[in-house]
C-alpha cells in the first residue's frame, strides 16, 4: 500500500483529502491526514465574532465531519518531518509516506514583538486571528465605554492581508450602531506606506477612511508595546497611544517546519509558485498558508491551489511533468461596514481593478466597488465554505486561474 | 509608465518604483536616491545590495528581517533612509515596495 500523508486538517488539508480520495485507488493508496486539534474553525468568521455578527457556533465545527470516508484521520501532535527518509514522527508513532502534503498553515507569533504578549494580553491588547482572541475581544467590546482604539498590524506577510482594514471599517459601523461613535477615536496603524498600497485600490478606496473618520499612521515598524503607558512604539521612537489595541502580530508558519529544518526565516516552506511542489524535495508538496509563495494567505487561494495541486499529484504519480498552472489567483470579499462590501479578484501579476464579476458587463457582483450584494456574498460565503469549499467542490463560474473578463484594465 | 532616470528610459509604477529590475543600475539608483533627498555612500550601497539579494531569494522584506540580518541594526537603517526606510530603500534598490493585496 502506498501512503499519501497530509499534515494539517485546516482549510487546505481538508480540501486535499476530499479531492484526492475519489481519485486514488483505495486498494493502492492509503490517505492519512494528521492534525492534533479536534475543532475546525471558519477563520473568516473571526472578523465578525468581535462585533456580535456571528456567534461562537457559527465559526466552529468538529473537524471529523469534513474528512471523507476512506481517509484515516489521526489526531496527534506532529513532532518532526524527516524528508530525506520519507517519514513523519508523531508524538507516539512514525508514519512513512510516498507523497507528503504540507498544509500546516500560519499562526500568530505575538512573542516576536517585545511586550505584545505582555501583562495586558487579552485585557486591552487583543488579536482577532485566533478563536480565543476574537472571543475575548467580543467580550471587551460589549462593555467598552469609548476611548482611543488602535487597529494595527506588525509586518507582512499576514493571513488575509486586508482583514485589519476590514476590522477598522466594521468597528466604525459597530460603534455607530451603538450610538457611541463620537466617543471612540479610531486609528489604523500600518507598517506599509499607506492603508492602501496598490495604485488602483488607492485611487478607488481612499475615500473610505476619510468618510469614516479613521486616522491613519503609516510606515510604523513596531518596536515594542509599552504596557505601562498603553502605547505602541516604533523604531523611529514614534508612539501611538491607545486605550484598546487590536493588533495582528507577526504571522509565522508552524514551529514543526522550523523543527524539521524546512522553512525560511518565518517558517514558510519554499515552494514553486506555479506547481506547488516543494523547491527542495520532489515528493513534498505544499499548499495554503504554509507556502512562501507571494500570493495572499487566504482560503480562496488555498481553494484554487487545491485544484492545481490535485492535477499535479496525479501527474507526479504517473511520472509525468507537472503543470505550471497556479497563477496566485485570489478572490476575496472585503467588508467596508454599513452592510456593504467590496470584491477583489487578482493574481500574482494583476492588481485588483474595477469591473463586473463573474460575468463581463453583467456582474452581478462589482469589483473594487462597495455594494450591498457583495456584503451578502461575504455572508453567504460561510455556507459555501462549510458545504462546498471544504468538500473540494468547485465554485460555479469561478475558475482556478484568474480571468480578465469583466475587468476594467 | 515611462520615466527618464540618469539619462535612461525606464518603466516605473505610478509611485515611482521600477517595474523591471533589469533596467536598474547604480546610476539609476543614485538618481532615485537624489529625488528622495539621500546622498548615497558605500554603506548605503551595502544595504541596497543586501535588499536586492533578499528579493532575489524571495525572502519577505521586513524591519524584523533587517534586525535578524546582521547587516545593520534598525536605528542605522532609519538613519540611512529616513522617513520609511523599507519604502525608500526598496525604491532605490529598484525592487517592488512592500505591499498588501489592495
Amino acid at each position: 500500500m502506498k501512503q499519501l500523508l497530509i499534515l494539517g486538517a485546516g482549510t487546505a488539508g481538508t480540501m486535499m483529502a476530499n479531492h484526492m480520495r475519489p481519485k486514488l485507488d483505495k486498494k493502492e493508496w492509503q490517505i492519512t491526514i494528521v492534525d492534533q486539534y479536534k475543532t475546525h474553525y471558519y477563520q473568516p468568521g473571526f472578523l465578525f465574532l468581535p462585533f456580535d455578527i456571528y456567534t461562537e457556533d457559527q465559526v466552529k465545527k468538529a473537524g471529523k465531519k469534513f474528512i471523507p470516508k476512506g481517509v484515516s484521520y489521526v489526531q496527534k501532535k506532529i513532532e518532526q518531518i524527516f524528508p530525506k527518509e520519507n517519514k513523519v514522527k508523531l508524538e507516539d508513532q512514525t508514519i512513512n509516506y510516498d507523497i507528503l502534503i504540507i498544509a500546516t498553515g500560519s499562526k500568530i507569533a505575538p512573542e516576536e514583538v517585545e511586550g505584545m504578549k505582555g501583562a495586558n494580553w487579552h485585557k486591552n491588547v487583543f488579536d482577532f486571528y485566533t478563536y480565543e482572541g476574537s472571543l475575548a475581544l467580543r467580550n471587551k467590546l460589549r462593555t467598552f465605554k469609548g476611548g482611543k482604539m488602535v487597529v494595527h498590524f506588525t509586518e507582512m506577510p499576514i493571513k488575509c492581508p486586508v482583514a485589519p482594514l476590514e476590522f477598522v471599517f466594521l468597528a466604525d459601523s459597530y460603534f455607530n450602531k451603538k450610538g457611541m461613535r463620537d466617543k471612540v477615536d479610531l486609528t489604523f496603524v500600518t507598517p506599509l506606506g499607506g492603508a492602501f498600497t496598490k495604485p488602483k485600490a488607492t485611487a478607488s478606496l481612499s475615500y473610505l477612511l476619510k468618510e469614516k473618520n479613521i486616522k491613519v499612521v503609516t510606515d510604523f515598524a513596531i518596536e515594542h508595546v509599552d504596557n505601562d503607558k498603553n502605547q505602541i512604539v516604533d523604531y523611529a521612537d514614534r508612539a501611538v497611544d491607545y486605550d484598546l489595541l487590536v493588533t495582528v502580530p507577526t504571522n509565522m508558519g508552524d514551529k514543526l517546519i522550523e523543527r524539521s529544518g524546512m522553512g525560511d526565516d518565518l517558517n514558510f516552506v519554499p515552494t514553486h509558485h506555479n506547481t506547488l511542489q516543494s523547491l527542495d524535495i520532489e515528493n513534498v508538496f505544499v499548499i495554503g498558508d504554509a507556502t512562501n509563495v507571494p500570493a495572499s494567505k487566504a482560503g480562496s487561494v488555498a481553494h484554487f491551489q487545491a485544484e492545481t495541486l490535485t492535477d499535479n499529484l496525479l501527474l507526479y504519480i504517473d511520472g509525468k511533468p507537472l503543470k505550471e498552472e497556479f497563477d496566485g489567483h485570489a478572490n476575496c470579499f472585503i467588508e467596508t461596514g454599513n452592510n456593504k462590501a467590496l470584491l477583489i479578484d487578482f493574481n500574482y501579476t494583476q492588481e485588483p481593478v474595477k469591473g463586473n464579476f463573474p460575468f463581463s458587463g453583467i456582474g452581478p457582483l462589482k469589483l473594487l466597488t462597495e455594494s450591498i450584494l457583495n456584503h451578502w456574498g461575504k455572508l453567504a460565503f460561510r455556507w459555501i465554505y462549510w458545504h462546498m469549499l471544504l468538500k473540494g467542490i468547485a465554485i460555479p463560474f469561478v475558475s482556478r486561474n484568474m480571468s480578465l473578463k469583466g475587468k476594467n484594465i | 509608465m515611462e520615466a527618464v532616470l540618469a539619462g535612461i528610459n525606464v518603466m516605473v509604477s505610478e509611485d515611482g518604483y521600477l517595474t523591471d529590475f533589469s533596467q536598474w543600475n547604480k546610476e539609476v539608483g543614485t538618481e532615485i536616491a537624489k529625488n528622495e533627498g539621500i546622498k548615497m555612500t558605500d554603506r548605503h550601497w551595502e544595504v541596497i545590495a543586501w535588499i536586492q539579494e533578499q528579493v532575489k531569494a524571495e525572502k519577505p522584506l521586513s524591519i524584523r528581517g533587517i534586525k535578524k540580518s546582521g547587516v545593520l541594526d534598525i536605528k542605522e537603517f532609519y538613519k540611512l533612509f529616513p522617513g520609511g526606510p523599507l519604502k525608500v530603500s526598496t525604491k532605490i534598490a529598484g525592487v517592488h515596495k512592500p505591499k498588501s493585496c489592495i
